[in-house]
């Protein structure tokens, strides 16, 4: 029996040491292990023996069958290894190429900018207002001070429908809309598209326009020229040179023309600037009292200032864009680079 | 507005360069636009005189002159102008002088005979573009002295950018004033001239329109000799201003208005009919403009007539029939106020602009009249000769503007700019500013100069102030200010993040025109009133867009032309609708999908992009707002019969359209392939819901499926809400997995395949209860969809 056993657990070993795949594997493990395995069998028959024998054939099984089980498990180790490497290798990719599926797109990079000046200016509490693109003669120019005759007029080559109807010229029409139907204090942003009736290298027309202002009992030309400074510093994430020129507009006074240092060439002089080595970059002042009164607003009791920028003009600084005509062309290979 | 800075500086000379000059006047509100040169760079030419001439032995065209130029001796300088002369006095480019364009002078030889340097035009010293003959120069012009120095042409030409309020500064007088405010320097207004009456002739003058014209000067100038020589310096600084010479008469009338501000005109006295009278035009009036045009009068013009017709259009430009030439000797001087208001806008009714207009529609100094009639009188004696008659003067005072007093408080200037300053800061620059000054208990009354007419109230003393104290000197605030809280609106959805979510799926942000191509327009909507511009700059855009399609689908277009064969653009912004003459401006959102529906790659095979891809576009919309949207197959003049569909919100609003672009515009607009569009109304997208939380169930769910077969007409959606009404609460979920065609179904019909996921919130569904379920659905799908159940 001995010998059988022996001859038994040397086919077994033999026989695991050819497998190949656990399919062959679990063969010969039911082979020898299964309920009519020939290990099984040969604890059956230690039923036939007497007891005091049983013990020790027991324990001879035993051995015999434990080396098997080692083998096996060895044998399964070595056989899952190899099964993963092969999947390991056959699951391979390269991993270079592109990912699958739609791509991401981008802004226009004047919705990128008036973004950005609206989140500039929403952070110390401007809430942003909308008005109307086609505008009516009185909320354009009339209350804004620039009567019919005015000389003013002449500089806004306005689009008309009829004699009272017309695409807005700027934004500033929103300070009355807000104003007319409100009461102090005001501290809004008016972005928006604005239209005229001009159209070479330098001028498209139409463009877009950020218009602001502040209305409160306190608010002086400091409080302008703090906020101004703060919003350039802000959008050009640059501490730049920052001038306050007298100029003129119908809606405000004192008015300013605000330059900054050329960031094209840091004011050294080049010929975005002119070689003056500044850049004419906003228009803004206090409120006119004309205003107020056609608004119906105490300017003895509330002041407050408005400025004015151009959109296309700040996204041109920011981005390089050497082009106005571009930004309303639609070119991909342009709006791509903005994405 | 150009000058020469030379001319400035004749009557105020600060210690400081031409650029911190510039720097000043820019600084100071008055912005300097350029800085040129008065003459290009050249050197070695001096005055000469030809003291005699002969005929070139061998050329007929030249002539060997003897030159003296201050030296011992003469040159011998051969030359081919034809106006050379003897005695005349003329330019010498002297050999080694270096002309414009670094043209340098030799001793040469013209056909054989010597020239020691050249006599020079105009054109050739880079004074005048042409020039026909050699530049003639006046008979007392120093013989020897440097070309440059005699011509001053060591200047440079500033050109001011004026805004409408300075009009006081379009004039060498009112910019001399600003400088010598800026430097802090007196400066005196030259005396005033009067000219010896040497006749009692005068006409009559009549002003109807008083309002128009409070003030009106005249005077005859007779003998005067219209064909006088205009001398080189007047010339020069008329040049530098860039006006040309017209012979002394219409100089001198330029003159004065550069020097001080005041429009004049002459007329040929001997062209008058009787007096003069300033009034209103009539209707139709004819009047020939001294540009050759005709116009048409209308009431609202103001001219100035003699008896028999309108002489001028006043203010704005002189008429051709009474206007001066080389044969006038008897000229009628007119110098007068025009007030603002009856100037302004006209000339450019009449597509006119000329510097007289300019001033009087920004305002003249209405005290200035007498003193430029007498200047201009004494120029033109002095250019011209002649005598001067009276001065006929119709002065209405009550309609002439007045210059009261403003009242300035010190509280006010430091509310407005924020800063205090000193009451002697305060009076110093506006007695500078030759204002008159008058203190009280509160701050000053101020009454500003006759050529300060801008100034008419408290802010703009406070603005001047700030001017010539510098803007930049100003204080700065860092701003602190009562702050509210901004309300966070939950059921709007902001556009920004629809704009994100577009940009995520891969479509291009554009911004297009809003007026737009009105063929383009009507073959997307043929049937909508348009909004016309009266004055378009094209009619590419002429009517403005009642739909963001045009724009994007001209956008589109200008991609595939330059080989974008996939393009996806949105845009938003307003249309405008005409609706019965009433405007409308509706905010919109649109997109344009064409081409393959992914990029070019290698991990998804190429395939066009359909109406579902963009549908699932829009469905992504939808459920940032949770809103629910139902999607009717129907019509639209632009899109494809059988693939475009109105979206309707909950409440049957129609909140836009998606489609296929119709074939046969797709054709017709020029695209090689079909084209997805969709347009929204942003109120309506961006209503957004407010979730409501619901209790989860603690119970699991039953998946049913159901194949259908149904005929090809019947809509998903139709099953759909059929199953929905009459499933009842338990029904959480249907979903169409599957569409199927051929085998098996008949033609004409399809086999829908639904998945039904129910649950209850109460108790566990047992299998009896949701086939109940499932048999009572497919009764109502039976009866209502004619629906049959696939084997």
């Amino acid at each position: 029996m001995s010998a059988t056993l022996e001859e038994i657990l040397a086919q077994a070993l033999q026989e695991l040491a050819a497998v190949n795949d656990l399919n062959q594997f679990d063969k010969v493990r039911v082979h020898y292990l299964g309920k009519k395995g020939l290990f099984t069998l040969q604890m059956k028959e230690l039923g036939n023996l007497d007891p005091e024998q049983r013990r020790s054939a027991g324990q001879v099984i035993n051995t015999a069958k434990d080396q098997f089980q080692q083998q096996l498990d060895s044998c399964k180790v070595r056989l899952e290894t190899v099964a993963l490497a092969e999947r390991l290798a056959a699951e391979r990719i390269d991993v270079s190429l592109p990912g699958r599926g739609l791509s991401v797109a981008g802004l226009h990079p004047v919705t990128t900018t008036l973004r950005r000046i609206s989140k500039i200016f929403a952070s110390v509490g401007f809430n942003v207002v909308e008005g109307p693109e086609i505008e009516d003669d009185y909320h354009n120019f009339e209350a804004l001070n620039i009567p019919s005759s005015h000389p003013a007029r002449a500089m806004h080559d306005t689009f008309y429908f009829d004699a009272h109807t017309l695409l807005r010229t700027h934004t500033s029409p929103v300070q009355i809309r807000v104003m007319e139907s409100g009461q102090p204090p005001f501290k809004v942003i008016a972005p928006g598209r604005v239209y005229r009736c001009d159209s070479d290298i330098t001028h498209t027309p139409m463009f877009h326009q950020v218009e602001g202002f502040l209305v409160d009992t306190d608010v002086s030309f400091a409080d302008l020229k703090g906020v101004v400074y703060e919003f350039l510093r802000a959008f050009f994430e640059k501490d730049i040179q920052v001038r306050f020129r007298p100029s003129y507009f119908p809606f405000t006074e004192p008015s300013a023309e605000v330059d900054i240092e050329c960031v094209m060439c840091n004011g050294q002089g080049c010929r975005v600037c002119s070689h003056t080595g500044w850049l004419e970059v906003m228009g803004c002042g206090m409120v006119h009292p004309e205003v107020f009164r056609s608004v119906n607003i105490d300017s003895e009791r509330y002041s407050g200032f408005a400025f004015g920028m151009g959109v296309e003009r700040l996204a041109m600084l920011r981005y390089g864009i050497n082009d106005l005509r571009l930004f309303f062309e639609n070119d991909l290979k342009f709006l791509e680079q903005f994405n | 507005m150009q000058i020469s800075e030379a001319w400035l500086r004749s009557y105020i000379n600060p210690a400081i360069s031409t650029e911190e000059l510039v720097g000043q006047l820019t600084m100071a509100g008055l912005e300097v636009d350029s800085v040129t040169p008065a003459a290009a760079q050249f050197s070695g030419v001096v005055v000469g005189v030809v003291v005699a001439m002969q005929q070139h032995p061998d050329a007929d065209r030249l002539r060997v002159c003897e030159v003296d130029v201050g030296a011992q001796e003469t040159l011998q300088i051969v030359c081919g102008a034809s106006n050379v002369r003897g005695g005349l006095k003329i330019p010498a480019a002297l050999c080694g002088a270096v002309l414009p364009g670094d043209f340098k002078i030799k001793k040469s030889k013209l056909r054989g005979v010597e020239s020691f340097g050249m006599l020079c035009s105009e054109k050739e010293l880079g004074l005048a573009a042409d020039a026909q003959g050699l530049m003639e120069l006046a008979a007392d012009a120093p013989v020897g002295v440097d070309i440059r120095e005699y011509l001053s042409l060591d200047d440079t030409i500033i050109e001011v950018d004026l805004t409408p309020n300075r009009a006081d500064c379009l004039c060498v007088e009112g910019l001399a004033r600003e400088v010598a405010v800026l430097n802090n320097a007196d400066w005196q207004q030259p005396e005033a001239y009067v000219s010896p009456i040497g006749h009692q002739d005068s006409l009559t003058v009549a002003v109807e329109a008083t309002d128009a014209c409070p003030r009106y000067l005249g005077r005859l100038i007779t003998g005067v000799n219209a064909k006088a020589q205009t001398p080189l310096w007047m010339q020069e600084r008329l040049r530098r201003s860039g006006l040309r010479s017209l012979g002394p008469l219409v100089d001198v009338t330029n003159y004065v208005l550069l020097e001080l501000g005041q429009p004049l005109h002459v007329f040929d006295a001997e062209k008058l009919a009787g007096g003069i009278t300033v009034r209103w035009a009539k209707a139709d009036e004819p009047l020939s403009l001294l540009n050759g045009q005709t116009i048409k009068l209308d009431p609202e013009a103001l001219v100035i007539a003699d008896d028999k017709q309108a002489l001028a259009l006043a203010g704005i430009m002189g008429g051709s029939d009474s206007a001066v030439s080389d044969e006038t000797t008897n000229v009628f001087l007119e110098c007068a106020f025009f007030s603002p208001q009856a100037i302004a806008g006209k000339a450019r009714r009449f597509g006119l602009h000329t510097d007289s207009s300019h001033r009087f529609e920004r305002g003249v100094d209405a005290t200035l009249q007498v003193r430029a009639i007498e200047r201009a009188s004494q120029l033109i004696l002095e250019l011209a000769g002649g005598t001067v008659g009276p001065i006929t003067e119709v002065t209405t005072t009550a309609t002439l503007p007045q210059r009261q007093a403003v009242t300035l408080r010190r509280q006010r200037i430091q509310k407005t700019l924020g800063v205090v300053l000193d009451d002697e800061l305060v009076t110093g620059i506006f007695h500078r500013l030759g204002m008159q000054v008058l203190a009280t208990a509160e701050g000053w009354n101020i009454t500003p100069p006759g050529f300060r007419f801008d100034i008419a109230i408290e802010a703009d003393l406070i603005e001047e102030l700030a001017r010539i104290y510098g803007y930049n000197k100003l204080p700065t605030s860092r701003l602190l200010m009562r702050s509210e809280l901004s309300p966070a609106t939950e059921s709007v959805l902001d556009i920004e993040r629809v704009k994100d979510l577009l940009v995520d799926k891969g479509y291009q942000e554009a911004i297009t025109y809003s007026f737009v191509d009105e063929d383009i327009q009507k073959a997307i909507a043929p049937d909508t009133a348009v909004i016309r511009l009266k004055n378009p700059i094209s009619s590419e855009l002429a009517v403005m867009r009642t739909t963001l399609w045009c724009g994007l689908i001209k956008a589109a277009l200008y991609n595939t032309h330059r080989q974008h064969s996939r393009v996806r653009l949105f845009e938003t912004g307003l249309r405008f609708l005409n609706e019965g003459g009433n405007t409308q401006q509706q905010k919109m959102l649109a997109g344009l999908v064409l081409g393959s529906a992914y990029n070019e790659q290698w991990g998804e095979p190429t395939r066009k992009v359909d109406f579902f891809d963009v549908k699932a576009d829009l469905q992504a919309l939808f459920t940032l707002t949770g809103c629910t949207v139902s999607y009717v197959a129907a019509q639209h003049t632009a899109l494809h019969p059988g693939q475009t569909a109105e979206l309707t919100d909950a409440e049957g609003q129609s909140i836009g359209w998606i489609g296929m672009l119709h074939p046969d515009l797709e054709k017709q607009l020029g695209f090689d392939t079909q084209v997805f569009l969709f347009e929204l109304d942003q109120n309506l997208l961006l209503k957004k819901r407010i979730p409501a939380f619901k209790p989860l169930s603690k119970y699991p769910s039953v998946r049913r499926d159901l194949a259908l077969i149904v005929k090809e007409d019947v809509l998903a959606s139709g099953l759909i809400s059929c199953i929905e009404d009459s499933a009842g609460s338990c029904l959480k979920n249907v979903t169409v997995f599957d569409i199927y065609r051929g085998k098996g179904v008949e033609a004409g019909s399809k086999s829908v395949a639904l998945s039904l996921i129910m649950q209850d919130d109460t108790q566990t569904l047992t299998d009896p209860e949701v086939d109940a379920i499932v048999s009572r659905l497919l009764n109502q799908l039976t009866n209502k969809m004619n629906a049959k159940l696939r084997d």
